[in-house]
């Protein structure tokens, strides 16, 4: 069984009008792709019962909103773009009494702790002060509480080697059975909380944006109102930072930054 | 029952391989017309290596090949290429989105999320091929293909250097023709527009 569009849009309405979640502007073939997986995993025989479901069960609906929206993740992914923040980025940050950073759509806080790592080499944590935020409560709980799966951290020991770490990475987690239990001085600099990028507003001023791996998810015109949130949120010679297929290009806020060398930053001009 | 194929409707060809499929594109892309009038996706498993897959292939043709980017439109006689970890999408309003969700086969990008989605955007005016390789991925995005009114082909498991991928599509029934690299090339040239059916 496939859904059909039609049924797309019926189920983003209902989701706009019982809990005020805004999805229409997301890429359709994404979402499509998602509730199709959902209706396959939780065994729904029809469309009609799942849309029942998502309209008459609060629990569900969580679910719902957890597994349509993408949320895979890693520890310095990518790593020369964290080689840059470590080499680049850092240095001009520590200029500030008092460093503000927002990791938009953090997922379940990979990214996070990698940025921590990052300040507590630099010796910089504990003047920093890290706004961690995404529109699904369940990943920020798992975000709150660091811990992360075992078998990843082999990958995680190769990223952060090649992002220019030199420590003993094993050093920031404890093992427990297959979990990877981060240290707590990383997490203590870390501010959890819901924000909607879709309506909700900026709430603060940074230095530092990332949003990585979200504006793909979205459709051109959101992808520029969010731009334009950030753009509001971030301070002048700020930095902006999206993931490895997102651009600042063709958007209304690009001619206020400039990329940095060949990677995904940008920074904010004076004025 | 044979399909019946209207050469020159379809808007866009996408092709799909894994390990043994790069050598078949290495033999198919020279000998595409250079006047080619549909558009070109191709789905390759790899690992790592960003951009070097699209060095070496536009090295083979006078085509413009380029990695597809997010949100790009796509145009006809462009060869677009899956970008490394990402899934590849394609929207109704025939754009590209990337995804970076769990990996389907192990693989991203996984060649069965660019079929579907495919299939969806372009229904009848979709050609797929599925060539060697030794994972299940492609086989149900070519079905979904064919199933949308798609033309589907599949590389001879003969032929190719290794048979699991086609041996699956077949098994699924959803090739419309198994071919040969050579046949595979006589048939691209064939789905180009500017070929009027009485000229064949
Ligand atoms: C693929 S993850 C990216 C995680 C991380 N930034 C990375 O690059 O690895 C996308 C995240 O964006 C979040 N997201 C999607 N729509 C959002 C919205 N409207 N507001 C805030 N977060 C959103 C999802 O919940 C998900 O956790």
């Amino acid at each position: 069984m496939m859904i059909k569009d039609a049924e797309v849009d019926l189920l983003l309405t209902d989701l706009m009008d019982l809990y005020g979640y805004d999805f229409t502007d997301y890429s359709k073939a994404s979402l499509k792709r998602r509730i199709n997986r959902l209706l396959l995993l939780d065994k729904f025989p029809s469309f009609a019962e799942l849309r029942f479901r998502v309209k008459t069960d609060e629990d569900y609906l969580k679910r719902f909103v957890e597994e349509i929206t993408v949320n895979v993740t890693e520890m310095f992914r990518d790593p020369s773009f964290y080689r840059y923040v470590r080499e680049k980025v850092l240095k001009v940050l520590a200029t500030y009494p008092l460093i503000r950073i927002w990791h938009a759509g953090c997922s379940t806080g990979e990214e996070v702790y990698s940025m921590a790592i990052l300040l507590q080499e630099a010796n910089l944590l504990h003047k920093s002060l890290l706004y961690a935020t995404d529109l699904n409560p369940d990943v920020l709980e798992k975000a709150r509480k660091g811990i992360f799966p075992l078998v990843n951290m082999k990958q995680y020991s190769e990223n952060y080697i090649l992002s220019g770490g030199t420590h003993e990475f094993s050093d920031y987690y404890t093992a427990k059975y297959d979990h990877a239990i981060f240290n707590k001085e990383l997490s203590g600099k870390m501010i959890f909380a819901t924000h909607n990028l879709v309506s909700d507003r900026s709430f603060n001023e940074f230095q530092l944006i990332l949003c990585r791996n979200v504006l793909i998810y979205f459709d051109k015109d959101l992808q520029d109102r969010v731009l334009t949130l950030f753009d509001q949120s971030l301070d002048a010679l700020g930095f902006l930072a999206l993931g490895s297929k997102e651009t600042l290009r063709f958007s209304t806020i690009s001619n206020h930054y400039i990329q940095q060398d060949k990677e995904k930053i940008w920074r904010k001009k004076s004025s | 029952m044979e399909k019946e194929i209207f050469m020159n409707k379809y808007e866009l060809l996408i092709i799909g391989g894994s390990a043994g499929g790069l050598e078949v594109l290495l033999e198919v892309l020279p000998q595409l017309r250079t006047d080619l009038d549909y558009a070109v996706v191709l789905v390759m498993h790899r690992r790592g290596g960003d951009s070097l897959l699209t060095g070496l292939l536009s090295d083979k043709t006078k085509l413009a090949v380029k990695e597809a980017e997010e949100k790009e439109a796509i145009r006809p006689g462009v060869i677009y290429i899956a970008p490394a970890d990402y899934h590849l999408l394609i929207e109704n309003d025939k754009t590209f989105s990337l995804d970076y969700s769990e990996k389907i086969h192990y693989s991203r990008p996984a060649i069965d999320a660019s079929f579907e989605t495919a299939a969806e955007a372009y229904g009848p005016l979709l050609a797929g091929v599925l060539l060697s390789g030794a994972n299940a991925d492609g086989a149900e995005g070519l079905l979904q293909i064919k199933q949308a009114g798609g033309l589907t082909i599949v590389q001879d498991p003969d032929e190719a250097s290794v048979s699991y991928m086609p041996q699956q599509a077949i098994e699924k029934n959803a090739a419309d023709k198994i071919l040969t690299t050579r046949q595979i090339i006589g048939l691209l040239n064939e789905l180009n527009h500017s070929i009027k059916p009485g000229n064949r």
